[in-house]
Order: structure tokens, then C-alpha cells, then sequence
């Protein structure tokens, strides 16, 4: 078939060819008739090489991740919504109203169109709900092997209020600490259908984006010490490295931190710790002990922060540990997850 | 409501601890070994071992399947996936025990092994299935809680008539353990009495630790995993031996039973036998304490499969994880512990599992005085 008579995508039956990375007429054709459908954006449209953006007043803040995640589909979410709320969560995490995205797709040959379809629609539908939009794209395939059905690299910039100075070394003595909602959702989710180990259970991931309820803490307090959000490693990474970052300790009160049941069973099951599991959609803050009140009620006020809830304190430490308190008045170091968390045997 | 609340009670909790400290004769110090890694575990992680009055000494016992495997036999299986181009399917604690020279399943699985984790010896089978022209081997370990899953699926594997599907059967016997413990330790350390094992102890039923606590004049009270199973087996434990009595007693009913799960027993020995000893990391040899595979199964069986040998490996010289798992020395005696030794990077097996004596000390934060956790020394970026 001549090549100016491509037959249109079959998104039932197709599957990625090394042609649709080829920067020719298929690319065009994948582009158009794919990705050009769920990203409706002034940006894209236009055909521009780069996406432009008016000249924002104050800082910017960016920030790039990539999302290789086994399985591609999981309860709740798929690769797709968690690429674009992973990156608008970063750049929230500094304080900012995210302003555009930018997605680039790395795709296996042979991955399913149908399957592609859906992983894109999830982009568009998670950037309208957000109303981020996607303002720049590239797609690249990869021989057969070379790479896991579908990686996704977003980047997202947004502009930070002028008040705003969030950094994870303002940790200091005496701040409060704050979680947004149940911790170790996402993890369990994907945990849940990873291969060899599934199970059932009615955990959806927590994948969310976060901008609107950086927003409205920040309306309660513009002096937000610390927000992070805890991804890999859960909060227990993420409350090691603020720790780290401020050289300081925290005192934690573990009856305080709200865990779903079904996470807690699972985590039984498994011999996990719920806190060492990720969260795609929940933060941590760390505030001033005066506004701590006023920022939880936003937050609760919030549909993303409904569990909200203050689960420590920060304490001059020079050894830095986190340090959690237990129901039963005993204490332990919550420390780095060690590599992988690998299932027990028994 | 979640059926462990109850068995969570802070409240509770702190009632048994009131009682706890009534019932202590004075001047008496009561020395209890728990004998399971899971127990370890959890008075680590809930903080109890805090809150215990002084009289009451823990000591941690060799019940973790990863931390009493000789290293020799974990590396039967390295060694398979690296030679012998197998696909070795593993149980997740297992891949990161160090073998020879360091390296784990984990590492020879970057080095291009197929080494995949299971939840399960039936997981092991579905992959035989899917991979017909290789050949799949399950790596068996741990004790009588594990064994009926490996019996039913060796069971099942010659239903189906597999020809692709054996396991490396690591499988042991907590009773005959005990009874080698309590032959050893009373020159070496002196324990009161156990806190008996919850989940082996729903296999094989509370009467199986009968003849040891005869035996020996120790009382074993059978215990589950949450912090009240734990205080109140401890509370019972501290009350026999006020009494002078040394019994079997059963605390975890709403597991176990006095003769087990015996459906779960007679796969057991359809599929399995014993072996004459069993080399037990910490422990050394003991008679009649770990299985292997029946002859009429013995097509499934990868060491005589793959006509292996067990090589002999001895420990790190400064390791001192052989004296953690008798209850001679506390992890944090080891001089290797949290410095050259940490869940990141284990020497000792009782490093690894969450349950090992050693994880379960780092991760708890008991060595705060002593060492800082390995903290990189900038942050990673989200």
C-alpha cells in the first residue's frame, strides 16, 4: 500500500509497529489519530515543535519523572493517570499551581494499540480532571524486548506563589507533621495484581492530583515548612529524607496514622509495613505548630485530605532518627525501607 | 472490625502488663525464649520488649526459615539458576541471604539468572506450565506452616505429570529443633521456658511439643502473633513456672488445636519422609529434623535431579549469627551488626527476613545508642 494511503490505526486488533516510531508517516498517523484524540490542547494543536507558554510572573518549578510500573493496569488507575499526577505532584510539592505537562511515550513493538488507547485516554481524562494541559509530547518505539510494553516520561512546570517557601530542610523543632489521608494504597493495589503474588482485595490506588489541596493548605498557611509526597518508599523514606535534609528527628505516634484495614490485612498477609508502602495521591506537610489546626481543617475540608490527620511532631535529634511511639507505649526507629519489599515466607 | 482489633487493645495491652508485673516473685528473673521469628518480630515492632518489666529477659529463638538454612544449600540453588540455566522460583525473603562470596539470588538474577519470586510452591507450578521446555525449580524452605503447600503441589505436579517441575526440599521439623536446642543449651544458655510457635503449632497441633516439655521439666505456652497472644503467653508462662509446673499449654485456640491440621499432616507424609539429620545453620547437624521427598516422588526432587551436592560454606568469621539463633548472644553483641551488617546489605541471614533476630533489632531501632542506621548522606530526590 502506497503511503499516502494508510489504512487508519485498527485500535481493536493493532499493535505498535517499529514504523510508528520511525518519524514518518505513521508516526504522524499514531500521533493524530492516538494521542492527538485524548490531548486536546491549544499547544499541541498549534504543531509547534516546542509548546509555548506566556512568560509566567515569579519562580517556576519543574520537575521530570518516569513511570515504569508492572502491571500497566492496576485497580483504580493505570500507567497513564499516574504518570500525569506523579509529575503535577512534584512541582505541588514545591508549592506551585502547575501551568502544562509535557509526556513522552517509549513503546515496545508489538504493545497493543487498544492497550495504548486506553493508557492515553487516561492521560487526557487525568489532565482534564486537573486541568493541567499537556502542552508537549514524543513518542519513541523500541524494538520487541527492549522495553516493557509502555514507559512514560512527564515533565511539569508550574508557577510558585511569591509567598511561598517550602523546602524539606525547614523541618525544625517543635513543627507539626501532617498526612493527607490512609497511607499504602497505591502500594497494596499494585502489589495486589504483581505477578506470583496476587490476591484479592478491594484497595483502588490512591493516585490523585494534588495541586488543589496544596492550594487550599497553603490559603490556610502561606508558611508551609515541608510538603512531600510519599512515592517510593512511603511515608518512611519520605519523612527519612526530610529528617535527613533538616538534620533533625521526629517523634511519630503510630496509633495516629491512618492505615484502610484491607491495607493493614494485606500488609499482615505479606509481612509489609504500610509504611514503607507508596502513595501516588496522598502528601506529607510539615507546619508550624501555631497553624497546624488551621491547615488540617482545610485539608479535611478537602476531598483529597477527608483522613487527614496529625501524626507527629518534629524534635532536635543530631542522630536524625524517626522515631515512632507504639500503641502498647513502646518505641521504634522507622527507618529506609531496605532494597525491594520482598513477601515473607510464612 | 478487623478480628486481630481485639487482639490489639492497648488497653488490654496495658492491663496484662500491670498483671504481669503482680505475678514476678521478687528477685527472681524469668528467661523465656520465643522461639518463632514472627514472635521476634512483632515484641520488636509493636515496642513491647520496651514495656517489659527487667525480671523478663527475651531471648530470640532460631524460628525464622531463612536465618537457619546453611548457606550451602541457598547456594545449591544460586548455582542452579546460574548453571544449570533453571528457572528458580523462590519465596521473597529468600533472594537477598547472601551465598558464596556474597552474592544472592538477587544478584544472580541481575547477572542474567532466572530467578523469579513466588508467594508459593503453586505459583512455581503455573509457571512450569507456562514454560514446558525449561525447567522450573521451587525452592522449599521453612518449616511445618510451608510444608503442606510444597506436599500438595509435588502431589499435584505428578497428577498432572509434569516433567519440568522439581523442588530443592529445605524443609524442617520444629519439635526435633527444639529438642536440639534443649540438648545444647544448658551448658551454653539457660532458658526458663518458650513461647511456643502459632502458626507451626495450627500443622501440627499444641500436643506435638508434649514430650519436649516432659523432657526437659520447660513450660511452652503456644502463642499468636498479636501483642496480647504475646503478653498473655508470656503472663502464663511466668505463672507456671511460679507453680513449678512445665506443661503445654495453648493459647492461640483460635488457631490451633490440640492434634492440628491432620488432612495438612497426612499429605505430609504421602509426599515426604524424614531425613536421617539435617544441617542446621547455628544449630549443626540434628537427628530426624528436616524431610525430604518420598522415593515414589523422587522424580521431583532437583538434588537428585540435577545430581547436586551440598557444598559446605562456612559462616563469615565475625559473624556471630550461629550464637543469635541459639540464644547466646543478642544481635547487637555481633560487632558486625549495623556496621558491616545492615538489611541493606547482609552478611548473616538473620540480617534479611523480618524475622530474623538481627532485621528485627536494626528495623526496631534497638541499636539506637549504639549506631546510626546508614542513612545516605544527601537525600534522594522524589
Amino acid at each position: 500500500m502506497p503511503p499516502h494511503r494508510l489504512r487508519p490505526l485498527d485500535l481493536q486488533h493493532g499493535v505498535v509497529e517499529l514504523a510508528h516510531g520511525s518519524g514518518g508517516r505513521a508516526t504522524h498517523q499514531l500521533i493524530v489519530e492516538l494521542f492527538q484524540r485524548h490531548f486536546g490542547s491549544p499547544q499541541l494543536a498549534a504543531g509547534h515543535d516546542a509548546g509555548i507558554l506566556p512568560p509566567p510572573s515569579g519562580r517556576l518549578a519543574v520537575s521530570t519523572d518516569c513511570f515504569v510500573v508492572s502491571p500497566l493496569f492496576f485497580p483504580g488507575g493505570c500507567i497513564g493517570d499516574l504518570a500525569v499526577h506523579g509529575s503535577i505532584n512534584d512541582v505541588a510539592m514545591a508549592g506551585a499551581q502547575p501551568l502544562g505537562l509535557t509526556v513522552g511515550f517509549v513503546l515496545e513493538e508489538g504493545f497493543p494499540l487498544a492497550q495504548l488507547d486506553r493508557i492515553a485516554a487516561a492521560v487526557g481524562c487525568a489532565c482534564e480532571r486537573a486541568a493541567v494541559p499537556v502542552i508537549s509530547g514524543d513518542t519513541k518505539v523500541v524494538e520487541r524486548g527492549k522495553a516493557d510494553g509502555v514507559f512514560i516520561c512527564t515533565t511539569c512546570v508550574g508557577i510558585v506563589p511569591s509567598a511561598v517557601h517550602i523546602a524539606p530542610d525547614r523541618a525544625g523543632p517543635s513543627d507539626v507533621i501532617l498526612v493527607s489521608g490512609t497511607i499504602g494504597d497505591h502500594g497494596t493495589a499494585i502489589l495486589s495484581q504483581r505477578e506470583g503474588i496476587a490476591f484479592e482485595t478491594d484497595i483502588v490506588t490512591d493516585s490523585a492530583p494534588l495541586h488543589t489541596l496544596v492550594a487550599a493548605m497553603l490559603d490556610a498557611d502561606p508558611d508551609l515548612h515541608v510538603l512531600r509526597d510519599p512515592t517510593r518508599g512511603g511515608v518512611a523514606a519520605a519523612l527519612n529524607e526530610i529528617a535527613a535534609s533538616a538534620q533533625v528527628g521526629m517523634q511519630l505516634d503510630e496509633a495516629a496514622i491512618p492505615v484502610h484495614p484491607a491495607v493493614r490485612s494485606a500488609c499482615d498477609l505479606l509481612g509489609l509495613d504500610p509504611l514503607h508502602l507508596a502513595c501516588e495521591g496522598r502528601l506529607l506537610a510539615v507546619c508550624d505548630t501555631r497553624s497546624a489546626a488551621r491547615v488540617l481543617a482545610k485539608m479535611q475540608a478537602h476531598p483529597l485530605g477527608r483522613n487527614a490527620a496529625v501524626i507527629g511532631q518534629v524534635v532536635s535529634d543530631p542522630l536524625r532518627f524517626v522515631e515512632l511511639r507504639t500503641p502498647y507505649g513502646g518505641r521504634r526507629i522507622l527507618d529506609w525501607p531496605a532494597g525491594e519489599q520482598l513477601p515473607r515466607i510464612c | 472490625m478487623h478480628l486481630a482489633d481485639d487482639f490489639r487493645d492497648p488497653q488490654l495491652a496495658e492491663r496484662l502488663l500491670t498483671t504481669l508485673t503482680r505475678r514476678l516473685v521478687p528477685g527472681r528473673t524469668y528467661r523465656l525464649m520465643e522461639f518463632c521469628g514472627g514472635h521476634t518480630h512483632a515484641l520488636c515492632h509493636s515496642g513491647l520488649l520496651d514495656r517489659l518489666p527487667d525480671a523478663v529477659r527475651m531471648i530470640h529463638g532460631p524460628g525464622c526459615p531463612v536465618c537457619v538454612l546453611p548457606i550451602g544449600r541457598l547456594q545449591q540453588a544460586i548455582d542452579l539458576a546460574m548453571e544449570q540455566q533453571v528457572i528458580l522460583c523462590s519465596y521473597g525473603d529468600m533472594l537477598r541471604v547472601p551465598g558464596r562470596g556474597r552474592q544472592s539470588l538477587l544478584m544472580a538474577r541481575s547477572a542474567g539468572a532466572d530467578v523469579r519470586m513466588v508467594y508459593g510452591p503453586a505459583d512455581a507450578l503455573v509457571v512450569a506450565r507456562q514454560h514446558p521446555q525449561r525447567q522450573v525449580v521451587f525452592l522449599a524452605v521453612g518449616f511445618e506452616t510451608t510444608t503442606p503447600m510444597t506436599a500438595a503441589t509435588v502431589a499435584q505436579a505428578r497428577s498432572e505429570g509434569l516433567r519440568n517441575f522439581s523442588i530443592l526440599c529445605n524443609h524442617v521439623l520444629t519439635p526435633a529443633a527444639l529438642r536440639g536446642l534443649l540438648a545444647t543449651a544448658e551448658e551454653q544458655v539457660h532458658v526458663d521456658g518458650f513461647v511456643g510457635p502459632g502458626h507451626v503449632s495450627t500443622i501440627i497441633g499444641s500436643d506435638a511439643f508434649a514430650p519436649s516439655a516432659k523432657q526437659y521439666g520447660k513450660p511452652i505456652v503456644i502463642a499468636g502473633f498479636e501483642p496480647i497472644d504475646l503478653l498473655s503467653a508470656i503472663l502464663h508462662l511466668v505463672e507456671q513456672l511460679n507453680a513449678g509446673l512445665a506443661e503445654v499449654q495453648n493459647d492461640f485456640v483460635r488457631a490451633v488445636s490440640p492434634s492440628g491440621n491432620q488432612r495438612a499432616q497426612a499429605l505430609i507424609s504421602q509426599v515426604l519422609e524424614l531425613r536421617d539429620t539435617f544441617e542446621w545453620r547455628g544449630l549443626g547437624p540434628i537427628p530426624h529434623s528436616a524431610l525430604r521427598l518420598r522415593p515414589e516422588y523422587s522424580a521431583f526432587d532437583a538434588e537428585l535431579r540435577f545430581s547436586l551436592s551440598t557444598p559446605q560454606i562456612a559462616d563469615h568469621r565475625a559473624c556471630r549469627c550461629p550464637e543469635v539463633l541459639r540464644g547466646t548472644c543478642r544481635p547487637t553483641d555481633c560487632t558486625l551488626f549495623g556496621t558491616a551488617c545492615t538489611p541493606d546489605s547482609p552478611l548473616g541471614s538473620c540480617m534479611v527476613s523480618p524475622e530474623g533476630a538481627c532485621a528485627a533489632y536494626f528495623h526496631s531501632g534497638r541499636s539506637r545508642l549504639q549506631v546510626l542506621p546508614n542513612a545516605p548522606a544527601s537525600p534522594p530526590t522524589a
